[in-house]
């Protein structure tokens, strides 16, 4: 009970950091330089002064500030996101279809970075200053300090160019019927090299926590007290230990899941993967002020649902917060 | 597909392919789908009101034009078979073939023609291409006359594809139909093209199909165009050498041909390009102190080495351009001073316009607007910043980082000097006045006469031109023209933009590059060779 009135408050508490958000979102972009009728004059190779005013007109950009930035928060309160100015389809519209292949990259991502992480962190913290630790050590050093881009180019060069056994960009081949089986293998082997990019940083950063937290573990009381029982290695440290030692990795994950979304630009660029990162980079360099704006609201809501759900996670797999928090 | 199946399948087609190649060599074949990539995607078909060309390359498949050009700069037949221009140069009149379907089956007629020269002449952003059109007559169905108020030498050109096309006035016409947001523009067009829509996803790519009822016999060879868009230029060239792509057009990256050019099965080439005619320049605000004083703009212009542009910068992918007309362009400059590096020169120029170094060696500082994402504007400018400071100048170069945000502060001429590329568009009168006259000074506009140079004798002297119908008393007066622009060095002339069209010899047949409007013309007599 306790619980759901904390996520009550939550709740409010985020709609209103929403609203702001969008407020913030419109005055900032307003700001910027450039607009979709330059935009759209420099497409086209010149234009007008009447054309140019023609088009700030049918987008409205002619009335008041505050008129355009009232009568935008209203329609997003509505659930309408406006029509996008360089495609000339609902902003709604074109972030649903995109949200899929990015959900999809990211989580995959994410899924492998913690897996994989999660696993080279816990066996490396058996034996600290063995080979294979300092081996997770390097190898965490490295995938965190390679830009991604670099990791991504090279990664393409070896599977693509010299191996040939990855596909090179985008998520399917266009004319593969959608929804039959051969359309989702295609999806899954044009995964592969994105997601794998994408997870080098994360599986850096989760390896060096699981080692940390896992390492911490291992030296404390219940732990002594659990070999002290007679139980063996493994179930000490995969079943004691991991437990406690992943509380850190899901909270960073969860508050990540968002971040990763601004990794994955970089990488859907790379890959031409059809997600969110690759429209919102079109939409930046075009001024189209309504898809901006859609996606930076939707990336709001995700940070906000994330953190919501981190919270409620950490509370979940940890009794000790739920009964420190609302003593 | 494992590697080794792949190589299996590979040596079988070699085999194959040497068996046939004795009669297979140059004959066009039926079918087969071209894989093209382009590093950007339009957000519509319409080239009626845009002149961009990621529109203009799915546009002109999906829609046919009044004429073509040969590589030589005349006009060819397309949907009009033939034309003939009266004595007084203010009537032309074309016939149109008879049998010209739109994918929806209406015929192609006249009505059709007067309809699309209008929307042009409303719409599109060359005012010049139909300003002079007072009226179309449709005497019959497959008869257009076209009234001009004066002679226009341009209008054959501005009849090609890439500056405009027919489209079905039952479709696109009627009453308070807003053409600039047609839902046709980009979805369910009908055209009258050799290819049909069949799926456009925006920012990612396009299917377009072989059109059965296409009305040049035979045509097109191909049975589909996957047009994929690919933003990243090391995705672009490991797709063309690992044959994921049959064709590209418009690269520009000297380091990505560079890396193109070794591969065996690969060709590439930068003609077709030349009615484009893009020119990488260096513009003055003519407003602004010093560079009001034409010495100074001539003392910059002397001491930046073009060549080492065209060879360092460019990696030879490029052409010196001297002057305001392309050189690819039969009114390319032949006797302009071509401002070859010379610092001392530079140095003289500038202590005569009385601007003196001061204790630090610096004469004046100086602004350069850049554009971030704009291939090699970024290094030309770095360029140019280090070559001035040798003659006195203190350059800081300030990057934009996209063209709008650019556009808002050029056009409104809140710049001192920028890096910018801009196209002749075939004729001067379309895309090449428009830079020096002085009543094209529009603020907010872009690519007006931004540098706001005024000349009243080269008012007089473009005007002239615009309506002289004798091809070489009209190159003279462009010498004339250029001759003078050149010495007043609105604009210091560096070199084309080194664009390229990029294929696979062992897949692509009769790759579009034999015309002056290169990849922006239909793909009919494209096909695959295997």
């Amino acid at each position: 009970m306790q619980l759901l009135s904390v996520f009550a408050q939550r709740i409010g508490y985020a709609i209103v950091l929403l609203i702001a958000v969008i407020i913030f979102n419109f005055i900032l972009l307003n700001l910027v330089p450039g607009d979709i009728a330059e935009t759209i004059a420099g497409e086209a190779g010149g234009a007008s002064p009447e054309l140019m005013e023609q088009i700030r007109q049918s987008y409205g950009l002619d009335r008041p500030f505050h008129v355009q930035l009232f009568s935008y928060v209203a329609r997003v309160m509505q659930g309408d996101l406006g029509t996008s100015y360089y495609f000339n389809v609902p902003v709604i519209e074109l972030i649903l279809s995109r949200v899929g292949p990015t959900l999809l990259l990211v989580t995959t991502a994410l899924l492998i970075a913690i897996i994989t992480g999660t696993l080279l962190g816990v066996v490396a913290a058996q034996n600290p200053n063995g080979l294979f630790s300092h081996l997770v050590t390097i190898l965490a050093l490295v995938g965190f300090s390679a830009p991604v881009f670099w990791t991504a180019f090279m990664l393409m060069v070896l599977f693509v160019s010299i191996l040939d056994i990855l596909p090179l960009t985008g998520m399917v081949n266009p004319t593969t019927p959608e929804g039959t089986l051969q359309w989702y293998l295609e999806v899954a082997h044009h995964l592969i090299l994105p997601a794998f990019s994408l997870a080098s940083i994360y599986i850096a950063q989760y390896s060096r926590l699981a080692r940390a937290s896992m390492m911490d573990i291992l030296g404390s009381d219940y732990i002594r007290t659990a070999r002290a029982k007679g139980l063996s290695q493994r179930k000490v440290i995969y079943k004691h230990g991991l437990r406690n030692a992943v509380i850190p990795v899901i909270t960073i994950a969860g508050l990540q899941f968002s971040y990763i979304f601004s990794g994955a630009v970089v990488i859907e660029t790379v890959f031409n993967w059809p997600g969110l990162g690759t429209l919102a980079l079109d939409a930046i360099l075009r001024a189209d002020t309504p898809t901006i704006m859609g996606i930076l609201f939707f990336s709001a809501v995700v940070v906000i649902v994330f953190n919501l759900l981190t919270d409620l996670a950490c509370r979940i797999v940890d009794p000790r917060i739920r009964s420190a928090r609302n003593a | 597909m494992n590697s080794f199946s792949r190589k299996l399948i590979a040596a079988t087609a070699l085999v194959v392919g040497t068996t046939s190649i004795g009669f297979a060599a140059d004959e066009p074949k039926q079918g087969g789908t071209l894989n093209y990539i382009n590093q950007l995607i339009g957000g519509h078909f319409n080239t009626n009101i845009a002149s961009g060309t990621p529109t203009g390359i799915p546009g002109v498949q999906l829609h046919c034009a009044l004429l073509r050009f040969d590589s030589e700069w005349n006009p060819q037949p397309f949907l009009a078979e033939s034309w003939s221009m009266s004595e007084d140069g203010k009537t032309l009149t074309l016939n149109l073939a008879q049998n010209a379907k739109f994918h929806d089956g209406e015929p192609v007629t006249s009505e059709d023609v007067a309809f699309s020269i209008e929307t042009i002449k409303a719409n599109h952003p060359f005012k010049t291409m139909y300003e002079v059109v007072e009226s179309v007559e449709t005497p019959d169905p497959h008869t257009a006359v076209v009234n001009m108020s004066q002679r226009h030498p341009a209008i054959l050109l501005a009849m090609s594809s890439q500056l405009g096309t027919i489209l079905p006035k039952h479709i696109y016409g009627g009453e308070d139909v807003d053409i600039r947001q047609h839902p046709n523009n980009a979805e369910g067009t009908v055209g009258c093209g050799p290819f049909t829509l069949t799926e456009f996803k925006p920012g990612e790519y396009i299917i377009m199909d072989r059109f059965d009822d296409y009305f040049i016999d035979g045509r097109p060879y191909l049975d589909r165009i996957v047009y994929r868009r690919m933003a990243e230029s090391t995705s672009r060239v490991i797709a063309m050498e690992e044959g994921e792509a049959d064709m590209y057009a418009w690269a520009s990256d000297p380091i990505e041909l560079n890396r193109l050019k070794r591969s065996e099965n690969i060709d590439m080439t930068g003609t077709g390009y030349e009615a484009v005619g893009a020119l990488q320049w260096l513009a003055f605000n003519l407003e602004r102190e010093p560079y009001n004083d034409k010495r100074v703009r001539q003392a910059i212009a002397y001491a930046i080495d073009k060549d080492f542009i065209l060879n360092a910068i460019m990696g030879g992918f490029a052409q010196r351009s001297v002057g305001p007309i392309h050189p690819g362009s039969i009114f390319a400059p032949e006797g302009v001073n071509p401002y070859d590096l010379d610092l001392d020169k530079a140095n003289a120029l500038l202590d005569e316009a009385g601007l003196p170094r001061d204790e630090d060696g610096v004469r004046f500082t100086a602004d350069l607007d850049v554009v971030v994402n704009r291939g090699t504007f970024k290094r030309m400018a770095e360029y140019t910043k280090a070559q001035l400071k040798k003659v006195g100048i203190d350059v800081t170069i300030s990057v934009t980082p996209d063209i709008s945000a650019w556009i808002k502060k050029v056009s409104n001429h809140d710049f001192d000097m920028t890096i910018d590329s801009v196209f002749n568009w075939g004729d001067p009168v379309i895309g090449v006045h428009r830079t020096y006259q002085s009543d094209n000074i529009r603020p907010g506009v872009p690519w007006h006469n931004t540098q706001q140079y005024k000349n009243p004798e080269l008012d007089a002297l473009m005007d002239q031109a615009s309506t002289e119908a004798d091809p070489e008393k009209r190159k003279a007066l462009y010498e004339q023209i250029q001759t003078i622009i050149v010495d007043d060095a609105p604009i210091a002339y560096m070199v084309t933009s080194p664009f390229h069209t990029v294929w696979n010899t062992d897949r692509v047949g009769n790759p579009p590059v034999d015309s002056i409007w290169g990849t922006q013309v239909p793909w009919d007599n494209v096909y695959i060779k295997q």
